[in-house]
């Protein structure tokens, strides 16, 4: 059944407070979601109180100072900080967003900052994404073609192209994914909306001739089907993306195709 | 944190695709169109006969137009409100075996009811 209430182990305690150091005028208290597999405790949020008089904009900015400064315990992942890479995504002030994109002036209050959603946790802010990569290779992200390869560029029109907008810039970060209720309930057998978006990135490629079987691929009660429009996904994308869309545009296709 | 040595695409990759899936989708949309006019001219019966004797609602429903009218709608709405209960049911029922009990529940009891309701509707138009 869909889960309603929080699994055993899961009740979030209350964890440490990290003080500001004295002197400190401008303080935000950070609120982090806690937990590892070693201590056998069950997840706490500690808070940080960060001087903001010495921290960069950006949350992520908050994070690297908590981790250099005040826990170097507390574990995230990120790479790039200027929203290309995805790996810092989790949920700040309850929306999946990167971490390295979002200010610190946009949130009010203190900054709540959780793992991604429904996702297994491997510690602290990072998430088991080992089966969203796996439905990611599911639907064979590359193109396939069964013309020979030709001896130069394969071509494609202006207009062609332009197609590909909104799709190709996707991070595959997953904020959008772990924010869709249906894939909270069926993440098992639904692709989720990122992988959907990918997935529409190569149906709509002029330059791919596997559209039929990637079609085919995707017709499914599970797989595709259990969008339900909720529209979460284009709510949070942290690069402004429309996943809802994209999966809308392969239903489209789906009932072309028959008639 | 997995109980199988399956490995993770080999999990997701699965039992494969249904192949199916477009045409549920599709009739639940057609369904949903259907039902905005019919809705709408039943609404309209149902205002129309309001206050009015039993012999008269009976004599209209059983009108030719009146019964088709109800009749599509029956069939729009309980076909609608199957294909719709079993996208909830498949939503929020893990357990494979109340899965499909649920399902057949739902489908059984629409024909039912909607069967129950086209009999009524037959039996004013022709059984006089």
């Amino acid at each position: 059944m869909a889960e309603f209430n929080l699994p055993k182990n899961s009740k979030i305690t209350e964890g440490k407070t990290h003080k500001a150091p004295a002197g400190a005028k401008n303080v935000r208290n950070f609120r982090v979601y806690r937990w590892n597999q070693d201590d056998g405790k069950t997840p706490s949020v500690d808070t940080f109180e960060v001087d903001m008089d010495t921290c960069g904009p950006m949350v992520l900015d908050a994070l690297i100072k908590i981790k250099n400064e005040m826990d170097s315990t507390l574990t995230f992942r990120r790479s790039c900080r200027e929203g290309v890479c995805g790996s810092c995504a989790m949920n700040i002030d309850g929306q999946n967003t990167l971490a390295c994109t979002k200010s610190c002036d946009d949130t009010k209050g203190d900054v709540a900052i959780y793992p991604l959603p429904h996702m297994k946790v491997v510690k602290d802010l990072v998430p088991d994404l080992t089966t969203a990569y796996a439905q990611y290779a599911s639907i064979k992200p590359w193109m396939q073609t069964q013309s020979p390869a030709p001896s130069r560029e394969r071509l494609q029109s202006k207009e062609e192209r332009e197609k590909l907008d909104g799709l190709y810039e996707c991070i595959l970060c997953f904020c959008c994914t772990t924010s869709c209720p249906s894939y909270w309930w069926n993440g098992d057998r639904y692709l989720g909306p990122a992988v959907l978006l990918q997935a529409y990135r190569w149906i709509a490629d002029s330059r791919d001739e596997m559209t039929g079987e990637r079609l085919d691929d995707l017709e499914d009660p599970f797989r595709l089907y259990r969008c339900h429009t909720i529209m979460n996904c284009a709510q949070t994308c942290p690069k402004g993306l429309n996943p809802a869309k994209a999966i809308a545009e392969i239903k489209k296709l789906m009932v072309e195709r028959q008639g | 944190m997995s109980d199988s040595f399956r490995t993770p695409l080999g999990r997701v990759r699965g039992l494969g695709s249904a192949k199916k899936g477009a045409h549920h989708w599709w009739m639940q949309r057609v369904t949903a169109v259907a039902l905005i006019p019919l809705v709408v001219l039943f609404t309209a019966y149902l205002v129309m006969l309001t206050g009015q004797d039993w012999d008269v609602v009976y004599y209209v429903l059983g009108r030719p137009t009146a019964a088709l009218i109800t009749t599509l709608l029956v069939v729009a709405l309980f076909w609608h409100l199957s294909l719709g209960l079993q996208v909830v049911i498949e939503d929020y029922v893990h357990d494979e075996w109340i899965k499909l009990i649920g399902i057949l529940a739902v489908k059984f009891a629409c024909i039912f009811v909607g069967g129950a309701c086209i009999f009524a509707i037959l039996s004013m138009a022709i059984g006089g």
